[in-house]
């Protein structure tokens, strides 16, 4: 076969035959599935600009946004920071964006990478199917930027940006975790008119301060009745704060309901991203690492080439240990690579520990059917506690480091042995449990006859405690929202005890 | 597959974002640029050179827990643990393990960021406004802008107004009975039934009618000349408004480095302002020792001089060269005086004298700054002993147009960029 390119240098027909090259062989050999894909190749400044709206092409005006470029570009410019190769959007078309610089071997390491490792997984995982609808992001995106300029403009910056610092500040309590019904993107534009005629049509039963129902004359039962009925609507607890407010904070106008819609409905876009960071770059890099290799076998690319991949690849999958200073945590791309390449020698080449641990497909011959399995139908979470082998967890020699409130030191409690194996599996898996990723706080109850004090319940496990000072300032965004007192309860899990109360000023 | 290339989009995508970013930080962007005004080199004020802002106070708060608790961490380890081996943690409580639990705390949020050149003077020289300003009189070269001005029968075809040429178009169609294009069809028709039915009569009034309808349809245009209408624009002369600002610098050997430093950080600010703000104001540099010359501003900026101190002969000057120059009928009249205040005792009945009964009469705000010396407070802060020229112009302060007079103290260069936007705030106010 001809060589796709020689040198560092690319055009956009070294692009097209790359990325030809790589559909054959991902289409093909792989048998992945993905999103007609669209590469826009773009500048340093242009990729600071994705960075800074989390890659989205299309985002609306918020400071916050201001703020991240601002510093990422301060670290960027004095050489703190180096800048990602590509990014890439869960939509279809799948867009990637690469960056100019990069030389042509990194351009196909790129395409390989997110074109089709990235893509592929958006496509298949369950979670992105339950949660994500690609075709309607940038259509739903262009909707949410048209609609904050003219809330902008109908309302003033200074209102608008109320509603969006304090729907921001509460963006990880704003998802639902639980799926009810597969979610549609591409109704919200429609919907979003409907809720509006609808709101301004009807009248909120559970606030309403109608003269005489609150005089204390009507029967108390028949009081207690009313409330019983009024708070069962509320469908307490809810943990997803966002919605919450959105759905009965008696002081909001409709298009202050739809701008905490909008920013919940984004975070939920990014929901299953922070689920299945280990899978899904697991899933790419192993996709670019198998793609570059098979390019190299077949003539495509030239030794230098493959070897500046084997390079780049390489730092990219660097994972130091923890008594190295460059040591911040899990590499996710190191740790899924790992796991996949693991998966992919049991298929082929079992040994008897193999057969023992994975009895289901040791020795089946079809490792890509079997990633692809994986790919599809698991979170890091459940990829971790599933398909962590003992060979991977010796690789990375892993260690159980317990660290306990009453003892001075931390300690090592399982290593890397057959006694191990198991529980370390199964203590990492829990390190990625989403549950872990933001305190789960939710609403316990509302004073309705009251003060329409709002109270939220946090259940403290293992003594993990809230930040205090940041609990008071997001209670102050909460009551932005609420329109009323906002307080936080903090309870011991085990026992019920209360811990703290903090509530907003 | 589609590759776009998006490297020739439109730069500044974030620039909104930025905007909403640095209005929020205001009060660290003033610190920043007062503190980079403050350090840099006189020359080095107005150059390219990036302000440094450092930002403290903008969090974004949202529930986070704590690293206190039961945790347990599962990490790439060395190869070299056992089992109940155990490792110190390490104090200040940040974790040995989870990359998550560094960098939290307070200072999460600290980060530097640059502003432009760009950004620092527009941000900075627009809050600041010359009081009282008025238009007294039109400039010899007139500054001009289009204005829209009604309508009119004649001009480019860009500037053809289509609603209403539409609009008389209608009218005139009604007016003359131009026949609809239905009119047309309905004949047509009318003559197929005819010839169908064999009603020949009918079928030859029809025709004729069609004939006479079609003519009309000719004779009478769609869109006739008489129709089009323009939009009119005249190009309207702008007054520009002229004013004038005098700088008068004490250069006296009483005066130290740090004080003529001080000063020329004043009128260096003062100078970029004007410049940026108002095209149209003319800047007299003026400096005194004993006597007073008007240089340019290379040398009031950059040259050294020393000498005896006599403020009288820099407002005599100043006098001068308004006389000259820049009659009050036709300029806005301002004067910046920056000094330490020392001046020959002998001198201030000639100064109040010049003050009262020439200067503080034609201009619109004379505003004095006094540079202080390295350290501590100022001389009349302390046991009350006031300067001499300070003490002069707080006597004038009875009089009618001593409202024109401003006074500040300035000792310090970070102060420099807050006394120039206190005196001229923009506000409508003068501060007195």
């Amino acid at each position: 076969m001809t060589l796709l390119f020689d040198g560092a240098e690319w055009d956009f027909q070294t692009l097209d035959a790359i990325n030809r090259a790589c559909a054959d062989i991902a289409g093909g050999e792989f048998g992945l599935q993905t999103y007609p894909n669209q590469i826009e190749v773009i500048t340093s400044e242009q990729m600071l600009d994705a960075y800074s709206s989390n890659g989205l092409p299309l985002m609306y005006s918020h400071w916050s946004f201001g703020k991240r470029f601002a510093r990422d570009e301060g670290l960027y410019r004095r050489g703190h920071q180096g800048l990602a190769y590509e990014i890439v959007i869960n939509s279809s078309p799948c867009i990637s964006y690469i960056m100019e610089e990069n030389t042509a071997t990194l351009q196909a390491l790129v395409i390989a990478h997110a074109c089709f490792g990235h893509n592929h997984f958006f496509r298949n995982n369950y979670l992105f199917k339950q949660w994500t609808d690609a075709e309607a992001i940038l259509g739903y995106l262009a909707y949410a930027k048209a609609y904050v300029t003219e809330c902008e403009e109908r309302q003033g910056a200074a209102a608008v940006e109320r509603i969006l610092d304090a729907a921001h500040a509460l963006r990880p309590q704003g998802i639902h975790r639980y799926p009810k019904r597969r979610w549609r993107l591409a109704e919200e534009t429609e919907r979003a008119r409907f809720r509006r005629e609808d709101a301004e049509t009807s009248y909120d039963q559970l606030m309403r301060t109608v003269p005489g129902f609150r005089t204390g004359q009507e029967p108390a039962e028949a009081r207690e009745k009313m409330e019983t009925e009024l708070r069962s609507r509320l469908r307490l607890p809810e943990e997803n704060l966002l919605y919450f407010c959105e759905k009965n904070s008696p002081r909001l106008a409709g298009w202050e309901r739809e701008l905490i819609r909008i920013v919940r409905l984004l975070a939920q876009y990014f929901y299953p991203q922070a689920q299945t960071k280990v899978a899904n770059e697991g899933c790419a890099t192993f996709v670019h690492y198998r793609m570059m290799t098979r390019l190299h076998e077949t003539g495509q690319i030239n030794n230098g080439a493959f070897l500046e991949f084997l390079h780049s690849h390489s730092s990219v999958i660097l994972q130091p240990d923890l008594s190295d200073e460059r040591f911040s945590g899990w590499n996710p791309y190191a740790l899924g690579f790992a796991i996949m390449r693991d998966l992919e020698r049991v298929c082929l080449e079992p040994d008897d520990e193999d057969r023992a641990w994975y009895p289901a497909f040791a020795g089946n011959n079809d490792p890509w059917a079997t990633l692809r399995d994986v790919w599809a139908n698991y979170r890091d979470e459940g990829l971790i506690r599933q398909f962590l082998g003992p060979k991977v967890i010796r690789a990375f020699r892993m260690v159980h480091l317990a660290d306990r409130p009453t003892d001075p030191d931390y300690r090592i409690n399982d290593i890397h042995d057959e006694d191990g194996y198991r529980r370390i599996a199964s203590l990492l898996a829990d390190q990625y449990e989403p549950a872990n990723l933001a305190p789960l706080i939710e609403v316990a109850d509302v004073d309705l006859f009251g003060s329409r004090t709002l109270k939220l319940m946090h259940d403290s496990h293992r003594g993990a405690r809230l930040d205090g000072d940041m609990a008071k300032k997001t209670l102050q965004h909460m009551q932005v929202l609420w329109g009323y007192r906002v307080c936080l309860q903090e309870r011991d899990a085990e026992s019920g005890r209360v811990l703290t109360e903090y509530a907003s000023a | 597959m589609v590759i776009v290339d998006r490297r020739s989009n439109p730069q500044g995508k974030s620039l909104a974002n930025r905007q909403r970013f640095l209005e929020r930080v205001r009060g660290d962007v003033r610190k920043a640029v007062a503190d980079t005004i403050a350090r840099r080199r006189i020359a080095d004020v107005d150059t390219d050179e990036e302000v440094r802002v450092r930002v403290d106070g903008i969090e974004e708060p949202g529930f986070a827990t704590t690293p206190e608790g039961e945790h347990d961490y599962v990490l790439p380890g060395t190869g070299g643990f056992n089992r109940g081996d155990r490792i110190r943690k390490p104090s200040g409580g940040g974790g040995a393990g989870n990359g998550r639990k560094a960098g939290r705390g307070s200072g999460q949020d600290a980060f530097e960021f640059s502003l432009t050149r760009e950004e620092f003077l527009n941000y900075f020289l627009d809050e600041l406004e010359l009081p009282r300003l008025a238009r007294t009189s039109l400039a010899q070269d007139r500054m001009s802008k289009p204005q829209r001005a009604g309508i009119s029968i004649y001009g480019q075809p860009s500037a053809l107004d289509v609603r209403r040429t539409m609009r008389n178009s209608y009218a005139r169609r009604i007016a003359l009975h131009r026949p609809a294009k239905s009119e047309v069809a309905t004949l047509e028709e009318r003559i197929e039934l005819a010839r169908a039915a064999g009603d020949e009569p009918a079928r030859l009034q029809a025709e004729a009618d069609l004939v006479q309808v079609r003519r009309r349809l000719a004779r009478i245009p769609y869109v006739d000349p008489v129709d089009v209408r323009y939009a009119r624009h005249v190009r309207l002369p702008l007054p520009a408004t002229e004013a004038v600002m005098f700088c008068l610098m004490d250069v006296s050997g009483s005066m130290t480095e740090h004080m003529k430093d001080l000063a020329k950080r004043f009128f260096m600010l003062l100078h970029l302002f004007l410049g940026r703000r108002y095209g149209r104001v003319h800047v007299v540099f003026i400096r005194h020792t004993e006597r007073a010359a008007e240089v340019d501003e290379e040398t009031f900026f950059r040259s050294r001089e020393t000498g005896g101190t006599m403020v009288s002969s820099a407002l005599e000057m100043m006098l001068q060269v308004q006389a000259s120059r820049f009659p009050p009928d036709r300029y806005n009249l301002y004067v910046a005086q920056a000094s330490d205040g020392d001046n020959d005792s002998a001198d201030r009945a000639r100064v109040s004298t010049l003050m009262l009964g020439h200067i503080l009469p034609i201009v619109r705000y004379f505003a004095y700054v006094e540079t202080g010396g390295e350290r501590g407070a100022f001389p009349h802060h302390a046991g009350r002993r006031t300067t001499e020229l300070w003490d002069t112009y707080e006597a004038l302060g009875a009089n009618a147009d001593a409202e024109h007079l401003a006074m500040r103290h300035l000792n310090d260069g970070a102060a420099v960029w807050g006394v120039l936007a206190d005196l001229f705030a923009k506000s409508g106010r003068v501060p007195a």
